[in-house]
């Protein structure tokens, strides 16, 4: 009882706190055309089956991205065929950090066998409109009638060192409840990352 | 005599060194605690992982702001948000090996979700992180400090 008051409070304090500029639960996010590490210009409405997207700004370079990304495949591999495929985009700026070129992704997707688009943002335009602060950070959308609708932002779970039998899966959870036609229960929450390396101001 | 003052040369010696590598757990009730009882003190806390490269990078500019405000009411604290099971393996040996003069602390905390939100509402959890408290005010940046920077803020945070 005493957890399940703990979580209700924790709902409402992350509902009360909308992310300062970006996108909050119940947006609706915009759509994109940014190069996939295959070349191709990949879009969310090139994903007509989709019933919605698990959307993560992650990168090769953050030991935290790192640590969530045998989660961020497995997520793919669970929910692609219930509709909900991942989409990655890297939002960090190559000159800032050298290990996120788009080579250096290529290679990464390529040895860990990303089953999934892995993105660059090279304006960083996504990455600020959708209102991404860190590496690695989800929002999931659901494609509705009045476009894709954002219906959860924040980590991927509670368990950085994925250690814990009593996860809890956040994603997971949210994507279940939508696939049941319902809104998930926790829809915001905040986890330690990494800073988005952005482009150095000209001047 | 000679054999006594040897042994006190001795533990003079052994001292410092003892004290460079001490890492104190702190909660988010002691670290606010401490806050309360800072009078005019301005405190500049940086949350800091070892895993974290811009964070190491950044860590001399903190000491030098500390060694260069020594006579005013500034303290510099230097957070960890490591997990507690990388205290002994990683976090005692990294800040032996830098030689910190300045204070620094392991986050004595178990839920991100929680206290992330309990340091300031405006943190989003991305490292590295720094808060400027004063007593009427508290102010987070999630960006890498370069010295020039991190005194300005210092300067309009007194």
């Amino acid at each position: 009882m005493k957890k399940l008051i703990t979580l209700c409070f924790l709902v409402s304090v992350f509902i009360a706190k909308a992310q300062s500029g970006g996108y909050s639960v119940g947006d609706i996010a915009s759509d994109f055309k940014l190069q996939n590490v295959d070349s191709k210009l990949i879009s969310l409405s090139d994903y007509k089956e989709a019933k919605g997207f698990i959307v993560v700004f992650t990168c090769n370079t953050c030991p935290y991205s790192k640590a969530y990304e045998d989660r961020i495949i497995s997520l793919d591999k669970k929910y692609k065929s219930k509709g909900y495929p991942v989409i990655a985009i890297n939002p960090n700026d190559p000159e800032v950090q050298p290990g996120d070129s788009f080579d250096a992704m290529k290679t990464r997707a390529k040895s860990k066998n990303y089953t999934f688009p892995y993105l660059s943002d090279p304006n960083q335009t996504i990455t600020k409109k959708y209102g991404a602060q860190r590496t690695p950070q989800l929002y999931i959308l659901e494609k509705t009638d009045r476009g894709n609708v954002v219906q959860y932002v924040g980590a991927i779970d509670d368990d950085t060192e994925n250690s814990d039998p009593n996860k809890i899966s956040y994603a997971g959870n949210a994507v279940d409840a939508l696939l049941s036609g319902k809104k998930p229960m926790v829809n915001f929450t905040k986890a330690v990352g990494c800073t988005i390396k952005w482009k150095k101001k000209q001047g | 005599m000679q054999k006594y003052l040897f042994a006190s040369l001795l533990f003079l010696l052994i001292l410092p060194v003892f004290s460079q590598a001490q890492v104190k757990l702190i909660t988010v009730d002691q670290l606010e605690s401490r806050f309360a009882n800072g009078k005019d003190t301005v405190y500049v806390v940086n949350f800091w992982a070892t895993w974290c490269s811009p964070c190491v990078a950044e860590m001399p500019n903190f000491e030098k702001l500390q060694a260069s405000y020594s006579s005013e009411p500034l303290k510099v604290l230097m957070i960890s948000v490591d997990f507690k099971s990388k205290l002994q393996s990683a976090v005692i040996p990294f800040v032996k090996k830098k030689k910190f003069a300045n204070e620094v602390f392991l986050l004595d905390e178990k839920s991100q979700q929680v206290y992330i939100d309990r340091i300031s509402k405006d943190w989003s959890g991305a490292l590295p992180a720094t808060m400027f408290v004063n007593k009427n005010t508290r102010k987070i940046y999630e960006q890498e400090f370069s010295y020039d920077q991190l005194e300005s803020v210092y300067k309009s945070s007194k």
